[in-house]
């Protein structure tokens, strides 16, 4: 048989899908639902385990669970909004600093630190929090008081421990500090040179190139590493669990002894001793807390999106 | 506005590597030059140096003078921010601000120079900028829209717009209309020529036929090989360059045998 050129007869138009291409797509897809029903199966499993203590007429809890997960997540949040109002200032001059000011070399070495320091266990952070901030700090509380008593925040009395919810905002502080510091880096380090130039060209000093080019590029980057440390702050355990001794109080005095504890540093308090109600009682905490960081992460969201038209992505 | 640069045997060099050899060169007030020539030889590191842009790159330093009227722009205590204010600077690809609307993109600069100058003074600038850059009719119906929703075209006048808002001595443009389709071409280059009233302008062009149409004069760069510094062959009025270059090079490059 001699060969014979065959003409591809013309058929309707369906693209020709390499094998390569269809494993790939495939388990790209398959990841993306895995991530949905692990997501549906921790909302469901704390549902399903809360339901016990959200249904009880006040066995364990004569006071009602409102009244126990309220002080809980009040201390959740005002750690993490003390943490993320000292760390996001200063990750982000970090981060300009790594990527517009320090000399190559410099800014090498720099990095490198700032990854090294993302990965510390928050247990180091903890006992660094307890063995050395927590005493150093009691004669910076006792000053707080006596010359800024004036403000709720300081009201005191002062700890004499220093284990306080300030000490703990500030371990959190340093332990989210490192991961926004890296978020922010690479996004600024993005900053297209094109608009750098642009600004520079009008006679904008390296600040004001800043200002008009690389902030409002990065904004996103900020705000995504500010969730992502805000994430870690609200979730964070062992740190503030070693730090504070909770009292269940609401209070926005700071420096006191006199502290409410956060949802995680609670269960992990009281979890080993916990049995029957108690256990579902923990979890309905879960479960808030859960919902807290799904609402912030909704808020950073919709904060990134609302200017989408000038994000400069189109 | 419209001052004249003098440059006398400028060097420029990165860290150790001399990119453009001794260019001397005196640009008129309130005239169209252009420089051409093939890639690499120098013209527009020479055209950033006029406005100490090229500093941004770590090591680029200057050898000789340029002036602007008399100024001495690299003389010592002369602040390259303060340079670029008088000088200002078009590039290759429109480049404006994302994040801001088409108003705030046109008074960015001004709010740099003049930060309490009052809102009526912003709209003002804004509408005579843009009136100089032929984009207001255009956009007067949503300046409050971002400058990036624009035309390629219009984001380029938009940042001549920009660049002419805190009416500069001196207007660099780096192949301004290399990223445009022919139509918005020929609106910078008729904008070129209503500029000129007013500013002295420097255009680098890769488009021999533009830089015969907008300019008065014409320098023509050229470099030996790779490695070798860019040098500023001749300088002239544009139709001589164009008609009777006196340099070979200049001759050979005009008419497309080289280049």
């Amino acid at each position: 048989m001699t060969t014979t050129e065959v003409k591809p007869e013309p058929k309707a138009a369906k693209p020709v899908e390499q094998l390569g291409d269809r494993i790939f797509a495939g388990s790209a897809k398959g990841a993306g639902i895995l991530i949905l029903v692990v997501l549906a199966g921790v909302a469901a499993f704390l549902l399903a385990e809360s339901l016990p203590a959200i249904t009880d007429s006040g066995s364990e809890l004569p006071e009602g669970l409102t009244a126990y997960i309220a002080p809980l997540v009040f201390g959740t949040v005002v750690s993490a909004v003390i943490a993320l109002v000292i760390a996001t200032p200063l990750a982000v001059a970090v981060a300009l600093f790594i990527s517009h000011y320090a000399p190559r070399r410099l800014a090498q070495t720099l990095s490198y630190i700032v990854d090294l320091l993302a990965a510390v266990p928050s247990i180091v952070y903890g006992l660094w929090g307890i063995g050395v901030l927590a005493p150093a700090t009691v004669g910076f509380l006792e000053w707080l008081n006596t010359y800024l008593g004036w403000i709720p925040l300081f009201a005191g009395p002062p700890s004499v421990t220093g284990r306080t919810m300030l000490v703990v905002g500030v371990v959190l502080a340093v332990m989210i500090m490192p991961i926004i510091t890296a978020v922010a880096r690479e996004v600024f380090l993005q900053a297209p040179k094109l608009h750098e130039e642009a600004a520079l060209a009008l006679g904008a000093t390296r600040w004001e190139m800043i200002r008009l080019a690389v902030l409002p590029f990065g904004r996103s980057g900020i705000i995504s590493g500010a969730m992502l440390g805000l994430g870690r702050a609200l979730g964070e355990t062992m740190a503030v669990a070693i730090v504070l001794s909770g009292t269940g109080v609401v209070t926005f005095n700071l420096i006191s002894s006199e502290n409410p504890l956060t949802i995680a540093g609670n269960i992990a308090l009281q979890f080993p001793e916990a049995s029957g109600l108690t256990v579902n009682i923990l979890i309905a905490s879960g479960l808030v807390l859960f919902v807290i960081t799904l609402l912030v992460n909704m808020l950073a969201r919709y904060i990134v999106e609302r200017r989408r038209d000038f994000s400069g992505a189109n | 506005m419209g001052k004249s640069i003098d440059a006398k045997e400028l060097n420029i060099y990165y860290s150790s590597f001399l990119a453009v050899e001794g260019v001397t060169m005196k640009i008129q007030p309130k005239t169209v030059t252009a420089l051409i020539g093939p890639s690499g030889c120098g013209k527009s590191t020479f055209l950033r140096s006029i406005n100490r842009m090229h500093e941004n790159i770590p090591g680029a330093r200057v050898e000789g003078r340029l002036e602007l009227d008399g100024q001495d722009l690299y003389g010592p205590g002369v602040d390259p921010v303060g340079v670029r204010r008088q000088i200002g600077m078009v590039f290759q690809r429109p480049n404006p601000f994302p994040t801001m609307s088409i108003y705030d993109n046109v008074i960015a600069g001004m709010r740099l120079n003049n930060r309490k100058a009052g809102k009526t003074s912003f709209d003002d600038t804004v509408e005579r900028s843009l009136r100089g850059a032929n984009l207001w009719e255009e956009v007067k119906d949503r300046l409050e829209k971002p400058g990036s929703g624009l035309s390629g075209g219009q984001q380029q006048r938009l940042c001549i717009a920009r660049a002419i808002a805190v009416q500069p001595d001196v207007l660099l443009m780096d192949e301004p209309c290399s990223a445009l389709d022919p139509i918005s071409t020929l609106a910078i280059e008729d904008l070129i020529n209503e500029l000129k009233n007013e500013y002295t302008i420097v255009i680098v062009t890769h488009n021999m036929q533009q830089a015969a149409r907008v300019s008065d004069f014409t320098g023509f760069f050229n470099i030996e090989g790779t490695g070798k510094p860019g040098k500023l062959v001749e300088m002239d009025e544009t139709k001589t360059i164009f008609s009777q270059p006196r340099q070979k090079a200049t001759e050979d490059y005009v008419s497309g045998r080289f280049g």
